[in-house]
């Protein structure tokens, strides 16, 4: 598919269930962990703990291609996956990488003990934003750009299921949409809907 | 690394001004160089920290797990960006703000950059700068010209260089100035920048401006140029001045800045710095970076002859019409308001906003105005924060916010009646905590989480000490709510440690065989008058028990406190033996043995190093002598602390001396036990063992702290003065930290 838009630097939240009630504290020996054990194909460096500021990035997994983090922007808590280096491919290969790569986060950080059950995906909420505003700044026209590949993106992940897009229009922002299936998923299904 | 980099070339072109294009143009040709080999990777690490880009902690390309080092295999393969700096490793920006002085729409970009090139945070120092972490190098270039675009530059934010001039973030609000020094730092600022007499310097060189004497916000003590404003009536006329100070500084041994000059006519302030900055070039040290402030070019010389050097190279400037330029227009430079002033009407008795009213906000000299201070938690804002920081200081004000010393926000020219409507926009985005300036308003460089120098981790401390003292400031003593806390990660003193109340670096020692984070407590330090008197450390203590320092130290004060008797007064009156005592038991190792609480710093679980322990009987006596004779030393240097403190000033000076020869010879016992009491057999031996082989060394200050012991050596036959005696205190400690630092080593290659 030709697009006039390239969609790099694609950054993914998963919004946790909205009872989530997550003490951010035992994030810090897991990410550590990660690095050490390196559980992901991306090369984890560091750890960046920003509990302290208010609706802020949380607790983060620093990595030269991508950062992961509980993050708890405009005070809703998620799991999110910001994609640094760029990517070859097309638009969806990239969007799905992404995705992907939040949902293995998420699906980790529900079975980490430590947590207790209490880090939780919501299956329905997701926020999508392009991390680079020369590429794609939040406007009329990008918004229009990126809607067929939007479209076809979600369709495939939700298995044709109904779902809702709303974009931020605040123009100093990230491009951003926020998105809500119709009905709730695992992340084992959404994993399955965007095959291997 | 940022798809988009080549397209803000183009995309801002209109905007950067030329000089400023051009040099970044210059700065992305040699990134390419660079990446061709064909410039050496010294060089480029000069040019690129001279435009503020550093290296940043786990840049050599290894990082400890916890349990071993990992290699860390980046893209770029072996391609550095400076010795041992591996190009693909995060870095850090820093932005310069000269003054403090933004606008909403500068606010706003440093959103976007932090947004995308960093990690959602933008951090304001303790010099008015930002700093963003994690940054790629091949990123720089956009972000400078986006920067450019809305008229920053980070040139020379780094490097042996004019860092940012500093300047009261209160000038021209404040009810206590002389006169507003802001024009004049603005002209300062601009004029040094990029000056050929300011790129030949041994180490960086740091203005800073104040617009009265009494108060800490200039800081200029401790600067390597300091000017604070006066007056002086000149036949009936009243002429703008500065009292001027040049070599103070901070770093390792603080000095306190000497006065140059009682009276500076504005007109001169300007080749005045350029003559300071010729002899500086001309003069200071530049092959032993230890040495190369201009701190130590002053003391050396004497600041009579410094000053009479100065003097004559004025004369030998030849005149430049930007000396005066800009003088009338600063006599008539005034900021102008939003709104009206008002009175401050009826407010609510909501306690969240009495409580920010209290600590946040300062009448200014003009009636009807105050400013509020946003107190940042760490220094530290996020992208949207910072958006709506700068819809709030354009609702309220012309947009006249600055950072502060203190790494918060100072918003000037709010009318009084807007303050619960700030308020609320403020706390609406979590920018409305109380306690600015107060015990919670913790200080604090970035230390082991990004910094490569750092040894334990301040933002630790400070998140952990801000967590529970804002859980109960205000139900504090009110002697003890406005203490200052100040945090470093290392003996380096970017949190301006030595200026606190309570004072923290961070050291190493080993306990039980493993090395333990500690922090150094240091007391006796003033904040106010420019930061008026320094600190010294009183004991080492493992950073798990600071919280408890804290707790002991001000229970204690609020407890023998006389009647309006400030913190420093209390500690030189009760001494710091006593206060010693009171912390003796939290420098010990844990009594269970299976508590390893103490072996890992806080919010980092990783076990704090690897292979620190010594292993094998022969080993272990040695390493248990040493621990004992290092010990020693360190009492020894706390009892010429001491007798410095009881006017004993030749005393002390010999018994830092002494300090440093006996941690030395702990240090020579280990391969030679039967070493003599000799001092020059000690260090002679100290020298061939542990200088020689580099075995002393420090990873960054090199020899440094060697070097200290051998100067003091060749000085040991002169008398002592008051500041010689200070400062050997601070040299012997540092050169006795080093010491621990260095049998560590030793306990890792005996034990491996």
């Amino acid at each position: 598919m030709s697009s006039p838009i390239q969609l790099q630097h694609v950054n993914v939240k998963l919004f946790a269930s909205d009872e989530a009630r997550v003490d951010l504290e035992p994030l810090i020996p897991i990410f550590h962990g990660w690095i050490r054990d390196r559980v992901f194909e991306e090369m984890l460096l560091d750890v960046a703990d920003y509990r302290h500021v208010h609706e802020g990035p949380g607790v983060m997994v620093i990595g030269h291609q991508a950062n992961y983090s509980v993050d708890n922007t405009s005070g809703r808590l998620g799991v999110r996956y910001n994609r640094k280096a760029e990517l070859d491919g097309t638009n969806q290969d990239r969007l799905k990488q992404a995705v992907r790569a939040a949902l293995a986060a998420f699906q980790r950080l529900e079975s980490e003990d430590s947590l207790k059950g209490t880090l939780r995906f919501g299956g329905r909420e997701m926020e999508l934003l392009i991390n680079d505003r020369a590429l794609a700044p939040n406007t009329d026209a990008t918004r229009s750009a990126a809607q067929p590949e939007l479209q076809a993106f979600f369709g495939t992940l939700f298995g044709g299921a109904d779902y809702a897009l709303a974009h931020e229009t605040e123009p100093r922002r990230l491009f951003t949409v926020r998105v809500r299936a119709a009905k709730a998923f695992s992340i084992a299904e959404l994993l399955a809907n965007l095959g291997s | 690394m940022k798809s988009s980099n080549a397209l803000w070339k183009e995309q801002l072109a209109a905007k950067i001004p030329g000089n400023l294009a051009g040099e970044i143009d210059g700065y992305e040709t040699d990134i390419a160089l660079r990446k061709q080999g064909k410039m050496d990777e010294r060089v480029f690490a000069e040019t690129r920290l001279r435009r503020g880009t550093y290296g940043q902690r786990y840049d050599n390309g290894q990082r400890y797990d916890g349990s071993k080092f990992q290699e860390m295999n980046y893209p770029s393969g072996e391609l550095t960006k400076g010795p041992g700096t591996m190009w693909d490793a995060p870095g850090m920006q820093r932005i310069k703000i000269p003054g403090g002085g933004l606008n909403a729409s500068q606010l706003e970009t440093m959103a976007e950059l932090a947004e995308e090139y960093s990690d959602d945070i933008a951090h304001v120092t303790t010099r008015q700068d930002f700093q963003l972490h994690y940054i790629h190098i091949d990123d720089t270039p956009a972000l400078m010209r986006r920067l450019a675009a809305t008229g920053i530059t980070t040139r020379e934010a780094c490097g042996n260089s004019v860092r940012n001039v500093t300047a009261c973030p209160y000038a021209g609000v404040c009810q206590d100035e002389v006169f507003d020094v802001t024009p004049y730092s603005h002209a300062l600022a601009q004029f040094l920048l990029g000056h050929p007499d300011c790129q030949s310097f041994g180490r960086k060189f740091k203005p800073a401006f104040s617009g009265c004497a009494q108060h800490a916000c200039g800081l200029t003590s401790l600067h390597d140029i300091g000017f604070i404003a006066v007056t002086r009536n000149q036949n009936g006329i009243e002429k703008r001045g500065f009292q001027t100070f040049v070599g103070g500084g901070l770093g390792a041994v603080p000095y306190m800045a000497k006065l140059f000059d009682d009276f500076v006519p504005v007109e001169e302030i300007l080749p005045l710095t350029q003559s300071v900055a010729r002899v500086f070039a001309r003069l200071g040290e530049k092959k032993n970076r230890s040495r190369a402030r201009i701190k130590f070019l002053v003391q050396d010389l004497g600041i009579e002859k410094f000053k009479e050097l100065v003097l004559q190279e004025r004369k030998t400037l030849t005149p430049d019409p930007r000396w005066t330029d800009f003088v009338d227009a600063a006599s008539k430079f005034e900021e102008a308001p939003l709104k009206p002033g008002s009175d401050r009407g009826s407010h609510g008795s909501e306690e969240g906003f009495a409580r920010w009213l209290k600590t946040n906000t300062r009448s200014q000299k003009q009636p009807g105005y105050v400013t509020v201070t946003v107190a940042l938690p760490l220094g530290d804002i996020t992208a949207n924060q910072l958006r709506a920081l700068a819809d709030i200081v354009r609702r309220f004000t012309k947009e006249t916010i600055r950072t502060t010393v203190e790494q918060n926000f100072a918003v000037r020219w709010v009318s009084q009646r807007d303050l619960p409507a700030m308020y609320e926009a403020l706390e609406a985005v979590g920018l409305g905590d109380p306690g600015a300036g107060a015990i919670v308003d913790i200080v604090t460089c970035p230390g082991t989480d990004t910094c490569k120098l750092g040894i334990s981790s301040s933002r630790g401390l400070a998140g952990e000490l801000h967590k529970r003292l804002a859980e109960k400031s205000f139900e504090l003593d009110e002697s003890v709510q406005h203490l200052h806390i100040k945090i470093s990660g290392c003996f380096n003193s970017c949190g301006q440690h030595h200026v606190a109340d309570l004072g923290f670096y961070g050291v190493s020692r080993k306990v039980a065989g493993f090395a333990v984070p500690h922090f150094q407590v240091v007391l006796g330090g003033e904040w106010e008058h420019n930061g008026g008197s320094y600190g010294l450390p009183v004991a080492a203590i493992p950073s798990k028990n600071i919280p408890q320092v804290v707790t002991r130290l001000t229970e204690r004060y609020v407890a023998g406190r006389r009647e309006g008797e400030t913190f420093k007064d209390f500690v030189k009156r009760v001494g710091k033996v006593e206060l010693k005592k009171v912390l003796e038991d939290l420098a010990k190792p844990p009594t269970d043995p299976t508590d390893r609480s103490l072996f890992s710093d806080w919010g980092d679980p990783r076990e704090y190093t690897l292979g620190d322990m010594g292993v094998g009987e022969c080993a272990g006596e040695v390493v248990s002598s040493v621990e004992f004779d290092l010990a020693g030393a360190e009492r020894e240097v706390f009892d010429a602390q001491v007798a410095l403190e009881a006017g004993q000033i030749e005393k002390a000076g010999r018994m830092a001396y002494q300090s440093m020869v006996h941690a030395a010879k702990a240090l020579v016992k280990i391969n030679r036990q039967s070493i003599s009491d000799n001092p020059d057999e000690i260090i002679g031996e100290f020298r061939t063992q542990y200088y020689d082989t580099q075995k002393f060394w420090d990873p960054y200050a090199g020899g440094k702290f060697a070097n200290y012991l051998f100067e003091a050596q060749q000085k040991s036959s002169q008398p002592y003065t008051a500041d010689s005696s200070r400062y050997l205190i601070d040299e012997a400690q540092l050169f006795i930290d080093a010491a621990h630092a260095c049998y560590n080593k030793i306990g890792t290659a005996v034990g491996a």
